[in-house]
């Protein structure tokens, strides 16, 4: 009960002190709409392909959204010595961080719904299994959250959690099957695409939305939840190594 | 022991806190006094040795020991973008302390720390003084019967370090456990019982405040106001008393010392006889920093200006 106090209270004090900031809500907001009018305008095939272009548009919203605000509100807290007032907390480190990482997955999820939303008055959605479509936002907003949580805890300063960040997030939208099927990569960049988390996530969004999956759905999901598993628990035996020398 | 890469940060440091007590733990920068805290209060882990809080056996257990202890870091650490009464709020809440609970704890805190009138302001327009006050209020919002403050009044106003001493000893004396680190060695000997002189990660002493001041306590100094001539006066005073040694210190003054206790009387007539009054005559105890210089070899105004300096570029 205690430790639930403390979640929800960490969980709450982020969600106002960053997520639901005027600049973040805009962000969250504006980075979807033009990355959607970004891709139909160079993709030239009119609003009939919206369809094919919303999974990978969904991936990178959550991508950008929770990567963007953990990893630098993270290591800002770490600068600042705040972050130490959380660590001498009685609460479990495990408790302690998903307290942390919920206000970006929930952020992610939110904005994983502004392309859907804008898709849903656009284009013809009533084809898309919602079923499916759900638990891989959700599980793509918690890999993401931790890949962002895992640059947190491997840089010292803001601006190296930025530029770490882009060293991921950059090379998935071409590598993870977003907009470009992993099939037409050469074939040597292909092993890269298998061992990033958002591949699998991509292939669910797609069979969800406008084909049928590559992999079985219980591969992609067992691997994006394998992943989550992953990233957290090497997150936290970072911490404990390097914040708690 | 610690050690961090080929330097042992702390090592050798052995010593017991007991239940109720206010215990000084006296260094130089970098003697390790803040590492200590951190192995304390499971910021650290200790690379050898053990640590018992409560019973607790902190390497194991750190969790448990943490429900008992609150934390004062050597910086004031809130969230700036919080209000002093949400910090503490917050504050509260990681020790699983309900919503009312923890809010009428927050505004007993802030009238207690005279805070009310800024509780609604956020933490980053607090003055320095303040903040200290604040982060000190957050350290004890669960009541906790320890408390760890590492440098308390470093860096602050007179004024606000003085109410800031006054608040450590009403805590004492409520009843929490209070370990203290600080350079202040004035402050340390004012609010503590026991003092331990921390050098080079090493604990180099360890007493009571009194049985600290009484070991250099071998010589008895009595201090003489005279009315004139006070170098002639401290001549005649070793020439008439041969086991007192006497020198003239500030304007109208001599300082009188012996291995044995002085006899005012004698003095007092021999400076009346040559002509001089004497106004006032008291026993001077030897200072802690006295102490602290001779155990330690380290001179405490540099210690203090290299702290000072320290802290001033942390802030700016």
């Amino acid at each position: 009960m205690k430790a639930w106090i403390a979640f929800w209270n960490i969980l709450v004090k982020d969600m106002r002190s960053y997520y639901l900031k005027p600049p973040n809500i805009s962000w969250g907001l504006l980075f979807p709409l033009v990355w959607i009018t970004m891709f139909l305008v160079r993709s030239g095939l009119g609003i009939e392909s919206l369809p094919s272009l919303l999974p990978g548009l969904v991936g990178l919203s959550i991508l950008f959204g929770t990567t963007s605000v953990l990893s630098v509100t993270v290591t800002f807290e770490k600068k600042g010595r705040s972050f130490e007032r959380l660590l001498l907390a009685p609460i479990s480190l495990e408790v302690l961080m998903l307290a942390k990482t919920t206000g970006a997955i929930l952020f992610g999820v939110a904005n994983a719904f502004v392309p859907l939303l804008v898709g849903s008055f656009l284009a013809d959605l009533s084809g898309v299994n919602w079923a499916t479509l759900i638990p891989a936002v959700v599980l793509i907003a918690i890999s993401s959250t931790f890949l962002g949580l895992f640059i947190a805890v491997s840089v010292k300063e803001v601006f190296e959690a930025q530029t770490f960040s882009n060293f991921f997030r950059f090379p998935m939208i071409f590598l993870c099957g977003l907009f470009f099927p992993i099939g037409q990569l050469p074939l040597w960049l292909r092993p890269l695409s298998y061992v990033l988390p958002l591949t699998y996530g991509a292939d669910v969004l797609h069979g969800s939305i406008h084909r049928p999956p590559h992999m079985p759905l219980v591969l992609d999901f067992g691997l994006l939840a394998a992943f989550c598993a992953v990233l957290f628990g090497f997150s936290l035996r970072n911490i404990q190594r390097k914040w708690i020398v | 022991m610690k050690r961090f890469g080929e330097v042992r940060a702390v090592a050798g440091v052995d010593f017991e806190v007991r239940e109720g007590e206010l215990f000084g733990f006296l260094g130089p920068n970098g003697a390790g006094k803040t590492t200590t805290i951190n192995m304390l209060t499971g910021l650290a882990r200790p690379d050898a040795g053990t640590i018992r809080i409560a019973g607790i056996d902190c390497s194991k257990n750190p969790k448990a020991a943490q429900h008992l202890m609150g934390v004062v870091p050597d910086e004031s650490n809130l969230y700036p973008e919080l209000t002093g009464f949400d910090n503490l709020s917050f504050c509260g809440s990681l020790y699983g302390m309900t919503r009312h609970d923890r809010e009428a704890r927050a505004q007993d805190l802030l009238e207690h720390f005279g805070l009310t009138e800024a509780a609604g302001r956020k933490f980053a327009g607090y003055s320095r003084g303040m903040k200290r006050k604040l982060t000190i209020a957050a350290g004890i919002i669960h009541a906790p019967p320890i408390l760890f403050l590492d440098e308390p009044t470093t860096g602050i106003d007179v004024a606000s370090a003085r109410q800031i001493r006054q608040l450590i000893a009403d805590l004492n004396a409520n009843g929490t456990t209070i370990f203290l680190t600080t350079h202040y060695i004035e402050e340390a000997e004012r609010l503590c019982q026991r003092i331990a002189f921390i050098v080079k990660g090493r604990i180099v002493h360890i007493d009571t405040v009194d049985a600290l001041m009484h070991e250099t306590d071998g010589r008895h100094v009595v201090q003489l106001a005279v009315s004139n001539n006070a170098s002639e006066l401290c001549d005649q005073i070793m020439a008439e008393f041969p086991s007192l040694q006497c020198r003239a210190v500030a304007a109208g003054n001599i300082r009188v010392e012996s291995s044995e206790p002085v006899r005012v009387g004698p003095l007092v007539r021999l400076v009346e006889d040559r002509d001089a009054e004497v106004f006032e005559a008291r026993r001077i105890r030897p200072s802690l920093e006295e102490v602290f210089v001779r155990v330690t070899g380290i001179e405490v105004n540099a210690m203090k200006q290299e702290k000072e300096k320290a802290k001033m570029g942390a802030g700016a």
